[in-house]
C-alpha cells in the first residue's frame, strides 16, 4: 500500500521538475529552513538538534578516554554513529544497523575526518596510554529526506558546543569539564538527487523516492572539498558533479552562518 | 614522538614504486575461472587479488524482497581475514558494507534490471590480496563476471583509483602513497562509452582544480582498464568458439 502511494507521488514529483518546479516551490540549488538548537541534553558533553524543513535530528558527543591506535600512539580519534530510529519512519526497524545507516554514518564521519577539522594529537592523554575517543552518535526523529545533510549539521553543530570533561585518576568526573573542543574546520555537507536529467539540492522524501542517483560532497569554509558519496543506481556526469560542487560552496556558506 | 622524514612521492616523473604519474600497475583479468558460479572472473592489479562469482538473475528470496519491476543486484564485498597486513576479522565490517552499497548501485546502471522482474543477480566478491584500490579492482572484475555470465548490460563498469600524495595527482595510488601525510583518495567508476560516473568516493583535502586534474586521469585509467576487461573476455569466448568449431568437425566424422 505504501509503495503504491509512493509511485503515485513520484510521477508527480517527476512532472513537476520536468516543468523547473519542485513541489515544495523551492528551487533546485535551494535548502529548506534550517533550524538548529543547542544543548539538548545535559549529560552529552555537547550535543545539538537539527530541523532541515521536517527531517528531524539529533546528535549527541560523549568524550570517552581510552586506549591509542597502536600504529597511533599519540593520536586520539572519533567515531560516528548513525541510528535510523524507529520514529522517523514506518521503513525503520530497531536493531543493529543496516547498509542505510552504515553509509550515513560513514559519510558524516568521512566528511569531519579527513576535513582535519579535528586535530587528533591534541586529544592524546599520555602517549602510548590513554587518548580521548569522541563519539559522535547521530538520531533520526522524522525522515523527510536527505538525513545526510540534517546529521552532517547535527554533528558539527554540536562538535562546535563540545567541553572536554575534567580527569581525575583517568576517569572522567561527572558534570565537570577542563576546556572546549578546538575545531579547526567547519566542514558541512550538501547532497543532490538526480532525477529526469535534473539535479536538485537537499531533496525532499518524495524526491529521494523519486530519485535515480544521489551525490553528496563535503566542504569546508576555506573552499577545500574533504569528501564525496554517490549513491544510488543512476550516473552522474562530470559537468553535473562539477556543478554540485559549486553550489555546495556557496550554500554551504549560508548555513555555517547558522551554526 | 618520531618525526617522518619528508618522502618525494613524484620526483624526477616517477614515483616511489618507479611508475609515471599516470601509469596504472600491471592488470591482468580472467574470466569464467569458476565451475559452479554462472559467470566469474580474477583479476590480479598489482599485488591486489580478487575473485568474482556472480550467480542469477534467479528468484529473489525472501518473495517480500522481489521487485515485480526490475531485478537486484546483491554485491557482496569482503576481504580474506589474511588479505591484509593484521589479520581482519572474519565478520563483515562497516568499510566492507558500505562498499558493497555503493558497488551493488554502481553496476545497476550497467545492467538491464528491466528485462528481469523479482530476481536477483548475486555478485560475491572475495578479496585475497590487497595493497590499495581493491575497491575498484573488485568491481572492474564484478563488471567481466556480469558479461561472462551473459547478463545483457548496456556496458562495462571500469573502475579507477585517482587522487594525491605529496602535493601530487596521480593515478592508481599504492598503500605508500595512500599513506602519505596529505594524501586523497578518489574510487571512481564510469561506463566507459558514455562517461557516465556510477561511483564516486572521496576522502582527503581536494581543491576544485585537483579534482578538476583528477577526472581526466581517471578518464584516462578507466579506458585502459575497459580494453584489460574487454581483453579477458575476447579470449575467453574466442577459444569458446574454437573449441566449439573443434567439437563439431569430430562429430561431422
Amino acid at each position: 500500500m505504501e509503495e503504491t502511494i509512493w509511485d503515485l507521488r513520484t510521477d508527480k514529483t517527476i512532472a513537476a521538475i520536468k516543468e523547473g518546479k519542485r513541489l515544495d516551490g523551492r528551487k533546485f540549488d535551494e535548502y529548506r529552513e534550517v533550524k538548529i538548537v543547542n544543548d539538548i541534553s545535559e549529560n552529552a558533553d555537547g550535543s545539538a538538534r537539527v530541523l532541515l524543513g521536517k527531517t528531524d535530528v539529533i546528535a549527541g558527543i560523549k568524550m570517552v578516554p581510552g586506549d591509542p591506535y597502536p600504529d597511533s600512539p599519540d593520536e586520539g580519534t572519533i567515531s560516528v554513529g548513525a541510528e535510523l530510529l524507529p520514529l522517523a519512519s514506518p521503513s525503520f526497524e530497531s536493531g543493529p544497523p543496516r547498509e542505510e545507516a552504515t553509509e550515513l554514518a560513514r559519510v558524516v564521519d568521512r566528511g569531519i575526518r579527513e576535513s582535519k577539522a579535528i586535530d587528533f594529537k591534541k586529544l592524546c592523554i599520555r602517549e602510548g596510554e590513554l587518548v580521548w575517543i569522541v563519539f559522535i552518535d547521530v538520531y533520526t526523529m522524522n525522515h523527510d529526506g536527505n538525513l545526510f545533510d540534517a546529521c552532517s549539521i547535527a554533528a558539527l553543530s554540536s562538535l562546535l558546543k563540545t567541553k572536554i570533561p575534567k580527569l581525575e585518576a583517568d576517569r572522567v568526573v561527572a558534570h565537570e569539564y577542563a576546556g572546549k573542543l578546538a575545531l579547526a574546520r567547519k566542514p558541512l555537507l550538501s547532497t543532490f538527487a538526480k532525477m529526469a536529467n535534473n539535479v536538485v539540492l537537499d531533496p525532499i522524501l518524495s524526491e529521494e523516492k523519486a530519485m535515480e542517483a544521489r551525490f553528496s560532497c563535503a566542504t569546508t569554509e576555506d573552499d577545500c572539498l574533504c569528501a564525496f558519496q554517490k549513491g544510488g543506481g543512476g550516473s552522474f556526469t562530470e559537468s553535473e558533479i562539477d556543478n554540485c560542487i559549486d553550489v555546495a560552496f556557496k550554500k554551504a556558506k549560508d548555513i555555517r552562518k547558522l551554526l | 614522538m618520531k618525526k617522518k622524514d619528508k618522502v618525494d612521492y613524484v620526483k624526477n616523473g616517477k614515483r616511489l614504486d618507479g611508475r609515471k604519474v599516470d601509469e596504472l600497475r600491471p592488470i591482468k583479468i580472467e574470466a569464467g575461472v569458476l565451475q559452479r558460479a554462472d559467470g566469474s572472473a580474477y583479476l590480479e592489479w598489482g599485488q591486489n587479488k580478487v575473485l568474482v562469482a556472480v550467480y542469477g538473475p534467479r528468484e529473489a528470496l525472501p518473495k517480500h524482497i522481489q521487485n515485480p519491476y526490475r531485478a537486484l543486484v546483491n554485491y557482496n564485498y569482503r576481504m580474506a581475514t589474511f588479505s591484509v597486513p593484521d589479520r581482519k576479522s572474519p565478520k563483515p565490517g562497516r568499510r566492507e558494507i558500505e562498499i558493497s552499497k555503493v558497488s551493488g548501485e554502481a553496476l545497476e546502471r550497467a545492467i538491464f534490471l528491466e528485462r528481469f522482474p523479482n530476481t536477483t543477480i548475486d555478485v560475491f566478491v572475495e578479496i585475497l590480496d590487497s595493497n590499495a584500490g581493491t575497491r575498484v579492482a573488485a568491481l572492474s572484475a564484478a563488471s567481466v563476471a556480469l558479461a561472462d555470465a551473459g547478463i545483457p548490460m548496456r556496458d562495462l563498469v571500469s573502475a579507477v583509483g585517482v587522487g594525491k600524495a605529496g602535493g601530487e595527482v596521480i593515478l592508481d595510488l599504492n598503500k605508500a602513497e595512500e599513506d602519505a601525510p596529505d594524501a586523497v583518495d578518489m574510487p571512481i567508476a564510469m561506463l566507459p562509452r558514455t562517461k557516465e560516473i556510477v561511483l564516486l568516493q572521496m576522502d582527503g583535502l581536494f581543491t576544485k582544480k585537483e579534482w578538476q586534474k583528477s577526472m581526466k586521469l581517471a578518464e584516462k585509467g578507466c579506458e585502459q582498464v575497459y580494453e584489460a576487461q574487454r581483453e579477458a573476455l575476447r579470449k575467453k569466448f574466442l577459444e569458446a568458439e574454437k573449441e566449439d568449431k573443434k567439437s563439431k568437425k569430430a562429430g561431422d566424422q
